[in-house]
C-alpha cells in the first residue's frame, strides 16, 4: 500500500501598509509614479542620511497584532539585515529579528472540515526594497527606488496548516482583519499582500517535521493552491525515489505549473543581524496600547452577528456584504440614511456585484456614495422611475457617482403617470401592430409582452410597466 | 592685530565693529593656505571661489543687521565626512572620490545660518578610521608644530588647519577620540559633545552609536560659541536629543571654587610618557590652587575599553560602509563580469587597507555563531563602562586626565603596528562608549616642542562644567600657540 503523507505548511505573509508616507522618510508611498520620483536621500541610501520611524506604521502593526491575539512587545527594536543587492540601497534592510513588535498570536479559520486555530509566531515591521528593471535591449539593469522604504509587516505563522484550503482560509482571514483595520488593501495581484509558502511533508502519524522549502512568487490564491499541490507532489516524488528534500527557496512559475530553485541572494546566507544604531528602541506604554484597542473597529464576525439581529436580509447577503469592509460601510451608511435594508442589500448583491464582475473590479473599488444610492432607492420607492430606468441610472452612478435625482431630472427620465397620455400611446401601438394584436386575440398570451415592450419603447422607458399592462388588456 | 592671530569670536567682533571685512578675513586665510597648504595638506578640497562669493553675501547680511551672532562672517573648515551640498565630500576615500552630496549636514546648515563662510573640506583618516590622518587616500596631513610629525586623527586636517591659521575654526567628528586627540597633537581646543547633542544628519557614519560632531578651535571661548550654534535637536536624527541648555557661553566663568575634580589613577599608569603625565598633573595642581577639590580615584574597566570599542565600532562600520558598492554613486571599477564581481572589485579597489581591516573585523564579530560572544558581550561591557562613569560622576563634577599617552608621533611610525596605534586611544575611547562629553586643550609643550593635551570629561549634558573648568585653566595657563604665532 502506498504511504500516506501529511503536508505541513507555514506562511510568511508580507503586507504593505496603507500609510501615506514611507516607513523611515517623508516620501509618498503612492503606487505607479515615474521611476525614482518618490525618493529622497533616506530611501536611496545616500551617505549621511538617517531613518526616522513613521509612527503610523507602529500603530498599524500593533492594531494587526491585537486583532490577531498577539502579545505586543512593549520594548522593541529594529535590526539591520545585511545583504548586498542593487534594489537594497543601503545594502542592509531595516527589519526586526531579536525583538519583533508582536508575538504568539492566533486566528481562527473555518474550512469544510470545521474550525481550527492557526498560530502566529510573530509579526515584524520592515522596509520594502526598490525594484529592478532589466533592460535586455541595452543589456543593463535599472533601479527604481519608489518602493524602497514602503512599510511592510511580515506575519509569520506557525506550521499549523495542512492543506491548500486551510492556507486560503487563513489568508482570507488575515486579509479581512487587515482590511477592516484599514491597514492595507491586501491585493495579491498588486503585491500589497505577498505570501511565501513554507512546506514540508511527513509520513502520516510521524511527529518530526520533514525538510521544508520556501516557495515565492505567488500572485493569487489560485497560484498558491497550485503551488502547494505541485510542491507536495515534488517532495513526495523525491522521497519515494529515496532522495532528499533540499532546504532552499524556490520560485513558482504559475504558467508552467512548476517551480525551480532560486539562486540565493548571497552565496553564504549570513545576514549579520544587529540592532540598528540609527534608531532608538521603541517603548510602548499601556496607554498607547489602550488607545489602539479603543480604536479597533467592529470586525467581520461581530458585524455578521449584528446584521443578523438588526436587518432582515438573507444570511448569504450578510456574508457577501461583510466580506468587504468598504461594501459593509456603504450598506450601513445607506441604511442610516433611511433606505430599507433589504433594498440596499439588493442593489449591492445584484447590480453592484454584476458591474464589479464585468469590470474586473474589487468591492474596494466601489465609488458611488451612500447618499446617491439612497436617493436612487427613494426615487424607485416613490415610483418616480421604473426599475429599468433605475438600473440604467445606477450604471451611470456606478461609473461616475452622479446624483440620481439631478440625472433623472436632466435626462427627463421620470415615469409618465398621466393615464390619458399613456392610453393614447397604447392605442397607437395597438393600431401599429395588427399581427401581434391578432396573435394575442388568438390566445397567444406571450404577444402582450411584445406590445408592452413597444409601448415602453415609444414612451422612452418612462412608463410604469404595470399600468401599461393593465391598459393594454383593457383596450384589447 | 594680525587677522590670523584672532580667535573666531574676536574676528566676528572685529567684523561687527567694521574693523575687518568678511572678505579680508577670507583672503587672509586663503593667503595663509598659499603659504602653508603645500607643506601641511590640511584640505582635500578648498572652495576658493565659493568662499569669496559667500564672503560678499554674509557681509551684506551683517551690514543689514540680519546676522548678529558671535560667529558671523568667520571662515570655517569642515571635516570631509560631513555632507556639503554641491561640494565634494570624500571621507578621504577613493570610493567617494567623486561624490558630491545633494544636501548639507545639519551641523553645517546651523553654522551657515550663523553666518559661517565655508572654506572647504579637511583631510582625515579614510572614513575616520585611524589616529594619524595617514590613511587618507589624498595624502598625509602634517603637524604644523613640526611637519615631520603626524597631526593626529582622524580629524587631523581640521586640527592642523586651525593650528596653521588656514581657518579660524573647524568641525571634526569624534568616534573614539578623533577630535580630542588631533586637538591635543596640534595644540588646539577640541570638544566631543554628549552623544545626541549635535545632529548626525549628513555625517557619513563610521560607528553610528559613537559618532559625534564637535568643534576644533583656538580657545575655550570659541569652543563655547561654536557649541551654541551646532547643538540642536534635529527631528531627522532619531538619536538627537531635545535640549534647552545650549547657552554654553554662560559657562565662560573663571571659577573652580569647590569644583570636584577626579583623577583616574588608571589613566596615569604604564605607557604614559613622563612629560605628558607631568604636564597634566601640573594642570590639576593649578586648578586645585584655584579652589578645586582634586582627588585620585579608581575608574574600573579601563583595560576593556579598547577591545569593546573596536568590536562595536567595527561592527557598525562594516554595515554602514555596505552602501558604498559602486552602484549608486562613488567609485566603480572599470572592468567587471557580473554583479558580484563588480561589488568585489569596486570595493577592493575603492577602500584602503585600514578600512578593509575594520570591515573584516566588524563582519566577523557580527557573523552568526560569533554575535553573542563578541558583539553582544561588547554591548554588555559598554553598559558596565557607562555604569563605572555614573559612579564616578556621583562623586565628581569633572574627570581630568591626559588625552593620549604621547605627543604626536613621527610620520610613518604608526600604521605598521595597528595594535599599538589602537592602544593610543585608551584615554579617549571610554568617553564615546559612555556617550559623555570630553574636551581637549593644550597644557604644555614637551622637550621635542610638541603640544601636550589635557582632557576634561563630564557627565552627560554637563558640557558647561567642562567649559567652566577649561576656561579657568586657560586663564591660569595663559596664551598658547606655535612659537612663530606668539612673536
Amino acid at each position: 500500500m502506498a504511504k500516506q503523507y501529511e503536508t505541513v505548511i507555514g506562511l510568511e505573509v508580507h503586507v504593505e501598509l496603507a500609510t501615506k508616507t514611507k516607513i523611515f522618510c517623508g516620501c509618498s508611498t503612492a503606487f505607479g509614479g515615474e521611476p525614482n520620483t518618490h525618493t529622497c536621500p533616506v530611501c536611496t541610501g545616500m551617505p549621511g542620511s538617517l531613518p526616522v520611524l513613521n509612527k503610523q506604521v507602529l500603530e498599524y502593526a500593533v492594531a494587526v497584532g491585537l486583532a490577531t491575539n498577539c502579545t505586543i512587545t512593549q520594548y522593541c527594536k529594529f535590526d539591520r539585515k545585511n545583504y548586498f543587492y542593487p534594489d537594497n540601497p543601503q545594502n542592509y534592510q531595516i527589519s526586526q529579528l531579536y525583538l519583533p513588535i508582536c508575538r504568539n498570536g492566533k486566528v481562527e479559520i473555518e474550512t469544510e472540515k470545521g474550525k481550527k486555530f492557526v498560530g502566529i509566531h510573530e509579526i515584524h515591521m520592515e522596509e520594502d526594497a526598490g525594484k529592478l528593471i532589466h533592460d535586455e535591449w541595452d543589456d543593463c539593469s535599472l533601479v527604481d527606488f519608489n518602493r524602497s522604504g514602503v512599510p511592510l509587516i511580515e506575519i509569520v505563522s506557525e506550521p499549523d496548516m495542512r492543506s491548500a484550503e486551510e492556507v486560503i482560509a487563513y489568508l482570507e482571514k488575515l486579509r479581512m482583519i487587515i482590511q477592516y483595520l484599514g491597514a492595507s488593501d491586501c491585493k495579491l495581484q498588486e503585491g500589497s499582500m505577498r505570501a511565501d509558502v513554507n512546506l514540508s511533508i511527513r509520513e502520516a502519524g510521524q511527529e518530526a517535521f520533514g525538510t521544508r522549502t520556501e516557495m515565492k512568487n505567488l500572485n493569487s490564491f489560485k497560484a498558491i493552491a497550485r503551488a502547494i499541490e505541485g510542491e507536495r507532489e515534488r517532495q513526495i516524488e523525491l522521497l519515494e525515489e529515496g532522495k532528499k528534500v533540499v532546504q532552499e527557496t524556490r520560485r513558482w512559475d504559475d504558467n508552467k505549473g512548476e517551480s525551480y530553485a532560486m539562486r540565493s541572494k548571497e552565496d553564504a546566507q549570513d545576514y549579520r543581524y544587529f540592532p540598528d544604531p540609527d534608531l532608538v528602541p521603541i517603548v510602548l506604554d499601556d496607554a498607547f496600547l489602550d488607545g489602539i484597542r479603543r480604536k479597533q473597529p467592529e470586525f467581520r464576525e461581530e458585524k455578521m452577528l449584528r446584521y443578523k439581529e438588526e436587518f432582515d436580509i438573507p444570511e448569504y447577503d450578510i456574508e457577501i456584504i461583510t466580506g468587504s469592509k468598504h461594501m459593509a460601510d456603504i450598506f450601513e451608511a445607506t441604511v442610516a440614511l433611511g433606505s430599507q435594508p433589504k433594498k440596499v442589500s439588493n442593489w449591492l448583491m445584484v447590480e453592484t456585484l454584476r458591474l464589479l464582475k464585468e469590470n474586473g473590479m474589487d468591492p474596494e473599488d466601489i465609488r458611488f456614495s451612500p447618499e446617491h444610492l439612497s436617493r436612487l432607492i427613494a426615487l424607485t420607492d416613490a415610483k418616480a422611475i421604473n426599475s429599468s430606468v433605475a438600473k440604467e441610472v445606477f450604471e451611470v452612478m456606478f461609473e461616475q457617482d452622479i446624483d440620481p435625482e439631478k440625472y433623472v431630472e436632466e435626462k427627463g427620465l421620470k415615469t409618465v403617470n398621466d393615464e390619458g397620455a399613456l392610453r393614447k400611446t397604447v392605442e397607437e401601438v395597438i393600431a401599429g401592430n395588427p399581427q401581434s394584436v391578432e396573435d394575442y386575440r388568438n390566445g397567444k398570451e406571450k404577444a402582450i409582452g411584445f406590445l408592452v415592450g413597444q409601448t415602453m419603447k415609444a414612451m422612452k422607458g418612462k412608463a410604469d410597466p404595470g399600468m401599461v399592462n393593465r391598459l393594454l388588456k383593457e383596450l384589447l | 592685530m594680525n587677522i590670523l592671530d584672532m580667535t573666531a569670536v574676536e574676528l566676528a567682533a572685529a567684523i561687527k565693529e567694521r574693523k575687518v571685512t568678511v572678505l579680508e578675513a577670507v583672503e587672509a586665510v586663503l593667503t595663509q593656505m598659499e603659504k602653508s597648504e603645500e607643506t601641511f595638506n590640511c584640505y582635500v578640497t578648498v572652495d576658493k571661489e565659493g568662499a569669496l562669493m559667500q564672503a560678499g553675501e554674509v557681509q551684506r547680511k551683517i551690514d543689514a543687521g540680519e546676522l548678529t551672532g558671535p560667529l558671523a562672517g568667520v571662515p570655517v573648515a569642515i571635516k570631509d565626512n560631513m555632507c556639503t551640498e554641491g561640494m565634494l565630500t570624500t571621507c578621504s576615500s577613493k570610493i567617494l572620490g567623486n561624490f558630491v552630496p545633494t544636501f548639507s549636514s545639519e551641523a553645517v546648515l546651523n553654522l551657515q545660518k550663523a553666518g559661517a563662510v565655508i572654506l572647504g573640506k579637511t583631510n582625515m583618516d579614510e572614513f575616520a578610521m585611524g589616529s594619524t590622518t595617514e590613511t587618507s587616500a589624498f595624502g598625509v596631513t602634517k603637524n604644523p608644530w613640526n611637519p615631520e610629525h603626524v597631526p593626529g586623527g582622524s580629524s587631523g586636517g581640521s586640527a592642523a588647519a586651525v593650528a596653521a591659521g588656514e581657518c579660524f575654526y573647524a568641525l571634526g567628528s569624534d568616534t573614539g577620540g578623533s577630535i580630542r586627540q588631533p586637538a591635543s597633537f596640534c595644540g588646539v581646543v577640541g570638544m566631543k559633545p554628549t552623544y545626541g547633542r549635535v545632529s548626525r544628519y549628513g555625517l557619513i557614519a563610521y560607528g553610528s552609536s559613537l559618532d559625534q560632531i564637535g568643534p576644533l578651535c583656538k580657545d575655550v571661548t570659541d569652543c563655547a560659541a561654536i557649541m551654541e550654534v551646532i547643538a540642536s535637536h534635529d527631528p531627522k536624527d532619531s538619536t538627537s536629543v531635545e535640549q534647552d541648555d545650549t547657552d554654553f557661553t554662560t559657562a565662560l566663568v573663571e571659577d573652580v571654587q569647590g569644583m570636584r575634580i577626579g583623577i583616574p589613577k588608571d589613566y596615569f599608569g604604564e605607557g604614559l610618557e613622563p612629560e605628558v603625565k607631568e604636564a597634566v598633573l601640573g594642570a590639576a595642581k593649578a586648578l586645585e590652587e584655584k579652589g578645586a577639590i582634586v582627588e585620585e580615584f579608581d575608574l574600573s574597566l579601563v583595560e576593556y575599553a579598547i577591545p569593546t570599542y573596536y568590536t562595536i565600532a567595527a561592527a557598525e562600520a562594516s554595515s554602514n560602509l555596505e552602501r558604498f558598492d559602486g552602484i549608486k554613486y562613488g567609485y566603480r571599477t572599470s572592468e567587471y563580469e557580473g554583479l558580484h564581481n563588480m561589488y568585489k572589485k569596486s570595493r577592493s579597489e575603492g577602500f584602503g587597507p585600514e578600512v578593509k581591516r575594520r570591515i573584516m573585523l566588524g563582519s566577523f564579530v557580527l557573523s552568526s555563531g560569533y554575535y553573542d560572544a563578541y558583539y553582544l558581550k561588547a554591548l554588555r561591557v559598554k553598559a558596565l563602562i557607562k555604569k563605572a562613569f555614573d559612579e564616578a560622576f556621583a562623586k565628581y563634577d569633572v574627570i581630568l586626565g591626559p588625552v593620549a599617552p604621547t605627543t604626536a608621533p613621527k610620520l610613518g611610525q604608526s600604521l605598521s603596528d595597528p595594535i599599538k596605534m589602537y592602544l593610543g586611544d585608551i584615554y579617549t575611547i571610554s568617553v564615546n562608549l559612555a556617550g559623555l562629553p570630553g574636551l581637549s586643550m593644550p597644557c604644555g609643550v614637551d622637550s621635542k616642542g610638541l603640544p601636550i593635551g589635557l582632557q576634561l570629561i563630564g557627565d552627560c549634558f554637563q558640557e558647561k562644567k567642562l567649559i567652566q573648568t577649561a576656561y579657568t585653566y586657560e586663564k591660569i595657563r595663559g596664551p598658547f600657540g606655535r612659537k612663530e604665532d606668539r612673536q
